[in-house]
């Protein structure tokens, strides 16, 4: 177990830069999540603690100590890749055993590191399988159990789910969670997939063509998004985006309105407005309540609704023509073309100047 | 529905064994006539070969050609030195080309790229071109044996095996099929603590069963019918390879019987090794067909 330093890392594939500077900290047993649309440079991050890749600039500490130059096997991390990677030609036990067969770990203390394995993943009736012979969870399983028997510092996980299918996903995703509070080790997981990242992580990290867009914790990311970015990219169906003009800057509020909306003060969360802005207002789809015509603030015509029993989707066309979703915690009838109107807390909306 | 459809599986099934024993029976002629041809005097051999006699152990049968074989040529000997040429080359190629291929594929070197091109292109260079040169270097260069040191390799096993165990296609070989397989699989036993030596040890060589039966089927033919090299090198009987001995055959009269007889001796290994070779590739497909 250990903490994770990184402070400035670069990383760059011959001119182009992929990786602009990223510092992030990661305490003692704690799971951070990277998250980010594809060719942000997860991986490529991942893979630079698990010294898979050279460091362009920077610097790694893992534990206290600059790991920059050390070996992957000397780090003191595990990592469990996206395919497995588990040998074929080796049967379950040898390849959970592979990394202590290597160090020459006695012949007593590797059975019984790979009999507790074993029992924490279930899978001690696999143990004398080939791969072949495995279904894509179990492999996964036995990815996991070779990173468990070195008892490593840090796990590393580069989207070990992404390869099963869903309901498959679902028990992964919480035996991984369970597997964090037994062993209490410090976790880094990749994936773009953010309900696992909203489940697992303590810390989520956002990233966005190489750069951090926002680090905290799920929550704070979810009600508090620094950026149009991370607003966007967490929550399902995504937040709502509104385009507006500034009428008002007070010293905590910002005044904003659209032909669509009626003037409201929202948190101005310390960024910097100017009278006559356009911005951008964000609301969860989830936090617009439907009202009587004249009373909402929110006004449009439905284009679509999709009642799914507990909830129901609403698509909306709002007067200038862009759209919003509303999901409503309630089974409800809509009919196309109607006319409808919504409200929302003030300080449940984002504004974010252009 | 279901009838026709069954007849017309049969049919297919019956088209496609009448097809490949045709091409079996093909193959197999050639062979079949130096068996039967090498039972047979030489003026019956002859004679039959304008008939379907030449295929059928027919007329004076018997073993003649074998005893005379042997006595016209030490056969044994030609044959032993074959296989030792053969089988040691065999061995250390597989080994060192793929250690090399090994480094050109996993490991990150300057010059890297253009020494594997330089080695590429070496593919077409006909043996011929470099038989004189080779033979001028090998007759200087020194070795230590047993009676010290000595300059020289003329007549010995090693001129027919050192200059044959790299060589450019063997490489090539292993290097595309080490690059098809999964990065990760390296690296995962990298993070591990797999020293690069452990990795081709435990990971990569346990994989390659498919390359290194092809890349040694490949050597194995051209070792076992090495004829120029060894004509040129080799001055001494003791150390002649089979195709070299052919030569005793074909002196003042031609004794096809006895030649025959001969190839039929030296198509021995061949087979076994085939044999050998299509249990292990068998086998080694079979175990890395689902790649982990
Ligand atoms: N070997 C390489 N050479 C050049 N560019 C590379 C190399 N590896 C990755 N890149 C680039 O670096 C960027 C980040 O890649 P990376 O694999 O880290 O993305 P990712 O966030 O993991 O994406 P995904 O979600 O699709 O896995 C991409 O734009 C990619 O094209
Ligand atoms: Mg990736």
């Amino acid at each position: 177990m250990a903490d994770v330093k990184l402070r400035d890392i670069r990383k760059s594939y011959g001119a182009t830069e992929v990786i602009k500077g990223v510092d992030i900290d990661i305490a003692d047993g704690e799971f951070v999540v990277f998250v980010g649309p594809s060719g942000c440079g997860k991986s490529t991050l991942l893979r630079m603690i698990a010294g898979l890749e050279d460091i362009t600039a920077g610097t790694l500490e893992i534990d206290g100590v600059r790991v920059n130059d050390l070996e992957p096997s000397r780090r003191g991390i595990a990592m469990v890749f996206q395919s497995y990677a588990i040998f074929p030609h080796m049967t379950v036990r040898e390849n959970v055993a592979f990394g202590l067969t290597i160090n020459k770990v006695s012949k007593a203390d590797k059975e019984a590191a790979v009999a507790n394995a074993a029992r924490i993943l279930q899978m001690e009736h696999l143990l004398d399988r080939r791969p072949s012979e495995l279904s894509g969870g179990q492999r996964q399983r036995v990815a996991i159990g070779r990173a468990i028997v070195r008892d490593p510092k840090v796990f590393l996980f580069d989207e070990p789910l992404s390869n099963l299918d869903a309901a498959l996903r679902m028990d992964m995703r919480m035996e991984i969670g369970k597997l964090h509070q037994d062993l209490g080790a410090s976790m880094i997981y990749v994936t773009h997939d953010q309900v696992e990242a909203m489940t697992l992580a303590d810390k989520i990290v956002v990233l966005k063509d190489g750069q951090v867009m926002q680090a905290g914790a799920p929550m704070d990311l979810y009600h508090n998004p620094a950026n149009l970015f991370v607003a966007g990219f967490l929550g399902a169906p995504s937040m709502n985006f509104i385009p507006v003009s500034v009428t008002e800057v007070g010293p905590d509020t910002v005044t904003v309105s659209s032909p669509s909306l009626d003037a409201i003060s929202v948190p101005r969360k310390g960024r910097d407005f100017t009278t006559g802005q356009t911005a951008t207002l964000g609301v969860r789809p989830q936090y617009l309540r439907p009202v009587g015509a004249d009373a909402g603030m929110l006004h449009g015509t439905v284009v679509l609704t999709e009642r799914l029993g507990s909830e129901t989707v609403v698509d909306v066309k709002l007067a200038n023509g862009s759209k919003i979703i509303a999901a409503l915690p309630q089974d409800m009838v809509m009919s196309p073309g109607e006319a409808v109107s919504f409200t929302f807390a003030p300080d449940q909306a984002h504004a974010f100047p252009e | 529905m279901a009838t026709i459809s069954a007849d017309n599986h049969g049919l297919r099934l019956a088209v496609r064994y009448v097809v490949l024993t045709l091409i079996a029976v093909i193959f197999i002629f050639p062979l079949l006539f130096m068996v039967m041809s090498s039972l047979k005097p030489s003026d019956q051999l002859l004679r039959d070969t304008a008939s379907l006699r030449a295929f059928l152990p027919v007329g004076d049968i018997g073993f003649d050609n074998y005893t005379d074989a042997f006595s016209r040529a030490p056969v044994g000997l030609f044959v032993f030195n074959s296989v030792l040429v053969t089988g040691v080359t065999v061995l250390l190629s597989l080994f060192l080309c793929s250690l090399a291929a090994f480094s050109f594929a996993f490991l990150k070197w300057k010059g890297r790229d253009l020494l594997l091109g330089i080695i590429i292109a070496t593919l077409i260079v006909p043996f011929e071109t470099i038989a004189i040169p080779l033979l001028l270097l090998v007759s200087k260069l020194p070795w230590i044996g047993l009676e010290g040191l000595q300059f020289g390799w003329l007549n010995t096993y090693r001129v027919q095996i050192i200059p044959w165990i790299a060589d450019g296609l063997t490489v090539f070989l292993f290097v595309q099929y080490f690059k098809d397989l999964p990065r990760e699989l390296i690296e995962a036993a990298r993070v591990e603590g797999a020293s690069w030596w452990q990795i081709y040890r435990r990971v990569v060589m346990p994989l390659a069963g498919p390359v290194l039966a092809t890349a040694a089927i490949l050597k194995f033919l051209v070792m076992y019918n090495q004829y120029l090299w060894p004509l040129i090198v080799v001055q001494q009987e003791s150390y002649r390879p089979v195709m070299v001995g052919l030569q005793y055959f074909f002196q003042l009269d031609t004794a096809w019987g006895e030649i025959m007889a001969y190839l039929t001796i030296i198509t021995v290994p061949v087979l076994a090794f085939y044999l050998v070779m299509q249990r292990a590739f068998i086998s080694s497909i079979a175990s890395t067909g689902v790649k982990g």
